[in-house]
């Protein structure tokens, strides 16, 4: 048990240096009321977790230390081999936390899939999300207009995102806002979020996509109602139109800068009802996937750098207004 | 198929790895051939049907496999021990976590319990060897092929790098093209045959060679977990199967079952994966569990505490190991109702779970507590697999989980099991049955820093993680920005990481320095231990095992013959023939062809792949018509035999 001891004190200081800075973690720091009640059920189970770890511990520092072998060892009996009474303790304390963890989880679970209480009179705004390999492609289709890489939307008002994807299983997240869900070819997932507080948050794909995903993110800009319909009108009045050619090239993967475009593309597809839109596209511009290691495959990474790097080099002051 | 995707080139650690195989082969080869050892080779290991041969094979496999593994996940670290390094790229980071995470799982943790398994379970029963000895032949050499083939990737065609799990349509030809995802599919399917005959083959052996008296409810536990094991191998491993052949056809013969085009389902192939991988979590963590029951007993030198209720416990996880599949994507969208039902059993899971960790505190609770290294590593177990446990339920409840979900706490958590549990398990295992395979121990003192070093390196690793995952921070990310603030975490998760990798090779040292120093045991007797394998008069048992086949009166029956002061003594009037199987060389030739075939399957050479079948096919029909029924040891071998070794 002495040696025990120095692990213990370890682990504690760890825990506590740790847990200090639980305030700025951004799934515990939460600006919506999803992510609130995911951080309420979070930290609601915290509390029974940390009651069983301390029961757990304390039982085995106690009996380790006192049933050590020594001199003068005491209470040694070789043959108790169970007790009914203890058993049942512990069959029936572990079911009775299970039903009061239960019960929280299928009521948020339940309450997750529709729009927040507090807002569930206003209508929701509707947002596509469409990810393709590995870029974000985002649908207003009441403003008629779409973005690429970057999401406004206003505050204190449900959105209802439509998820799809073109190509790879992703996982649409905003962590501030609450948690994932997953957007899929061929399928159509719906999530409700919604954000109190303006600011920027980030966003991303949370499923492995393959060579890109690390950057598969996007940004998200929670604003007043007027900015929002300010921003939504000018973008409609001067962003370009989206042409069926620009939009097939989205298709290709890769990673592209923020755009805006005052027009969807909902006419031509919708990628829930069909699947192989993007592996169409990119045959039509005679698009290969190159096999990784092959000289080919070498050089076509080499020209995707130095076309990022100058890219970063021409966007550089201009970057999107946040 | 041009050669620059024939050979992996370009990167300097392949150029190594390169260099270092080239160098061990050319060693192996040199040593074998200057000390006349190929006919030894031959005779002793490649052709043997002995269980415990088969397991010390599959263990070395293991610990090879845990090398690789291990070295994987130190680059990973290295890659991630600041912000935006440039150690790796992201196609590299990619293929080193999906090889990490498959060798870990398939070619370190099951072939570790397998091979534990192997050596003790015929012992713990009183047999003479397993049911069907040729077949675990087959089960060995299939595995160890197939572990090959998929090691080989890294410089022959690049590895796979869609993640151990493969999620179709990534993993499918127009987004993972070349060699590298049909390595995956061909080596974990020629492997996975491997599983599933073992599965059988201990079933009936566990079921119908117990030594007389043995009931069900007499065996000890870590029998009794191997069999439970045994039946989840048997419904799971066929899904696997399948699955991976459904995606081997979508690749190579152009069927649409996982695919974007065709009306494929991708969901489907995440539903099959993880209706093996689930349980197959179970397969790797129930041994574990046996052999804590085994060693927790052993040295509090007390009876297993409520016996019956582990074993009920143990048949509740392993059906409930069918019914949770679902919790690994709840964000799916598969609608409240069936979140809500795959929530709720999944945490059912931890109740039996929590029973378990009572009934080993309580089999401590009033005995003498050895701290031996084996025990050491069972009691750390308990402390640490608690942690896995609590955020196991914390990641059950699927509303939280739509948070922790592809994030760090996900990894934390899944470490803090299989580490705390199967790893610890491995080790605990390996010390405490070590003087039953080389019939000496490991030194207790090196053991002692190897358990100090590993569980404060991996709690060093893997505690920052979850606050690393409460952060935001997804897996699989091959670097991150200086702005995430997730720099300082993960320098610390990193200096874990590297502790176990010095804890790794102080084990190593101390298999060589208790090679060349450790007292050998003169009984077999090396731990004062309660079950039949320690009742074999010499420290490793002949390769009959028992002289005299055991007659079983009741659980511990060694322990308890010990304490009567009645030992039976082996008079040679008790000596009968003993009827052996004969060694064969068709199981690795079959296990060769196979490589031929899944090598071929890999590259897409159909000839390649057709006269690897046909061998295959070849030696299957040679066994069909060859009449060989083992033979008799005679009595006057065995009286030699059994004097010899007292």
């Amino acid at each position: 048990m002495r040696r025990l001891k120095p692990f213990l004190t370890f682990g504690l200081l760890m825990a506590v240096f740790m847990l200090s800075g639980c305030s700025d973690m951004v799934i515990l720091d939460p600006k919506g009321p999803v992510g609130e009640q995911q951080k309420d059920l979070i930290m609601y189970s915290i509390g029974f977790m940390t009651f069983i770890l301390i029961v757990v511990y304390a039982l085995t520092t106690f009996i380790v230390y006192k049933y050590r072998d020594r001199k003068n060892h005491k209470g040694y009996d070789p043959d108790n081999e169970g007790s009914h009474l203890l058993e049942t303790i512990w069959w029936i304390i572990p079911i009775i936390i299970t039903i009061a963890l239960s019960v929280p989880t299928v009521k948020t679970i339940y309450s997750l899939e529709g729009p927040p209480e507090g807002t569930k009179d206003q209508k929701p705004l509707v947002i596509h999300a469409t990810s393709v390999d590995w870029k974000w492609v985002f649908t207003y289709p009441e403003q008629d207009i779409e973005t690429v890489n970057y999401l406004h939307i206003p505050e204190d008002r449900p959105v209802l995102f439509k998820l799809t994807s073109a190509d790879s299983m992703a996982s649409f997240w905003i962590p501030q806002l609450g948690g994932q869900k997953y957007a899929m070819a061929g399928m159509e997932t719906e999530l409700y979020l919604q954000a109190d507080e303006q600011g920027t948050y980030e966003g991303r794909n949370s499923n492995f996509t393959g060579e890109g995903f690390t950057d598969h993110t996007f940004d998200v800009m929670a604003m007043s109602d007027d900015e929002f319909e300010k921003w939504a009108s000018d973008a409609k009045a001067d962003a370009p139109k989206l042409t069926k050619e620009q939009y097939d090239k989205l298709m290709l993967p890769g990673h592209v800068k923020e755009m805006t475009f005052s027009s969807t593309h909902m006419g031509w597809v919708d990628h829930a009802d069909e699947a192989d839109y993007a592996l169409n596209a990119r045959e039509r511009l005679g698009y290969e996937p190159k096999v990784p290691h092959s000289k080919a495959a070498k050089e076509e990474k080499k020209k995707r750098e130095e076309e990022m790097k100058q890219e970063e080099s021409e966007s550089h002051g201009d970057s999107h207004a946040h | 198929m041009k050669w620059d995707e024939f050979f992996v080139t370009g990167d300097p650690l392949i150029y190594g790895a390169d260099v270092s195989i080239l160098l061990t082969m050319v060693g192996i080869l040199f040593y074998l051939t200057k000390y006349n050892k190929w006919k030894w080779l031959w005779d002793e290991w490649l052709t043997t049907v002995d269980h415990k041969k088969l397991g010390i094979m599959y263990i070395v496999s293991a610990v090879l496999m845990l090398f690789r593994g291990g070295v994987d996940a130190l680059l990973m670290r290295t890659q991630l021990a600041v912000p935006d390094a440039k150690f790796l790229d992201s196609q590299h980071y990619n293929e080193i976590f999906t090889t990490h995470g498959t060798i870990m799982i398939i070619f370190m943790a099951m072939p570790f319990l397998i091979g534990l398994i192997n050596v003790v379970v015929p012992l713990q029963i009183g047999a003479r060897d397993v049911a069907y000895p040729y077949l675990n032949a087959v089960s060995f050499w299939t595995f160890f092929i197939g572990a090959m083939l998929f090691n080989i990737s890294f410089v022959i065609g690049g590895s796979p790098a869609a993640g151990w799990t493969s999620y179709m349509p990534l993993a499918s030809n127009e987004l993972s093209p070349g060699p590298g995802q049909n390595y995956y599919l061909l080596g974990l399917q020629i492997a996975g045959i491997g599983t599933l005959l073992t599965g059988i083959n201990f079933l009936v052996t566990i079921l119908k060679m117990r030594a007389p008296g043995m009931t069900l409810f007499r065996m000890p536990m870590f029998t009794w977990s191997s069999l439970v094991t045994m039946v989840i191998i048997i419904f799971a491993f066929p899904i696997l199967t399948v699955a991976l052949a459904l995606m081997t056809f979508d690749r190579l013969f152009g069927s649409h079952f996982f695919t974007l085009q065709g009306e494929g389902m991708d969901m489907l192939w995440a539903n099959l994966f993880w209706l093996w991988g689930h349980p197959e979590v179970y397969i790797v963590i129930l041994p574990a569990f046996g052999m804590f029951s085994e060693i927790i007993s052993t040295f509090s030198r007390k009876t297993l505490f409520g016996y019956k209720a582990m074993i009920w416990s143990m048949l509740l996880i392993a059906g409930y190991s069918f019914l949770v599949w679902v919790h690994h994507f709840f964000t799916m969208g598969s609608g409240a109702a069936v979140n809500s039902v795959f929530s709720i059993t999944t945490m059912a899971i931890g109740i039996p779970t929590g029973v378990k960790i009572f009934n080993w505190l309580f089999t401590m609770y009033r005995g003498k507590i050895q701290f031996t290294t084996p025990m050491l590593w069972s009691i750390g177990f308990i402390v640490n697999f608690v942690i896995g446990g609590v955020t196991g339920v914390m990641l059950a409840m699927a509303a939280a989980d739509y948070q922790y979900h592809n994030t760090y706490f996900l990894v934390s958590h899944f470490h803090y099991v299989l580490i705390a549990g199967t790893v610890f398990a491995c080790f605990a295992g390996l010390i405490y049955w070590y003087p039953k395979m080389f019939g000496y121990k490991l030194n207790e003192r090196i053991g002692k820093w190897v358990f100090w070093i590993f569980t404060i390196g991996f709690n060093v690793c893997f505690m920052p993680q979850y606050f690393l995952g409460l952060d935001g921070m997804p897996r699989r990310v091959y670097t991150y920005s200086e702005e995430s603030g997730w720099g300082p975490l993960n320098m610390v998760s990193t200096i874990g990481g590297f502790m176990m990798g010095i804890a790794f090779l102080v084990l190593v040292y101390n298999m060589y320095y208790s090679f060349r120093y450790a007292k050998r045991e003169t009984t077999g007797d090396a731990w004062d231990g309660r079950t039949l394998e320690w009742s074999t008069p010499s420290a490793m048992p002949p390769f009959y095992n028992f002289a005299k086949i055991p007659e079983v009166t009741g659980l511990d029956h060694f322990w308890r013959q010990k304490q009567a002061g009645k030992v039976e003594k082996l008079t040679a009037k008790d000596i009968k023939p003993i009827h052996m199987p004969s060694n064969s060389g068709v199981p690795f030739i079959m296990a060769s062809f196979f490589f031929v075939a899944g090598f071929g399957m890999v590259f897409d050479w159909m000839w390649m792949a057709i006269i690897g079948l046909i061998g295959v096919f070849g030696t299957l029909f040679y066994r069909s018509f060859e009449y060989d029924d083992g033979y008799y040891v005679s009595v006057e071998e065995v009286i030699e035999t059994e004097k010899i070794s007292k």
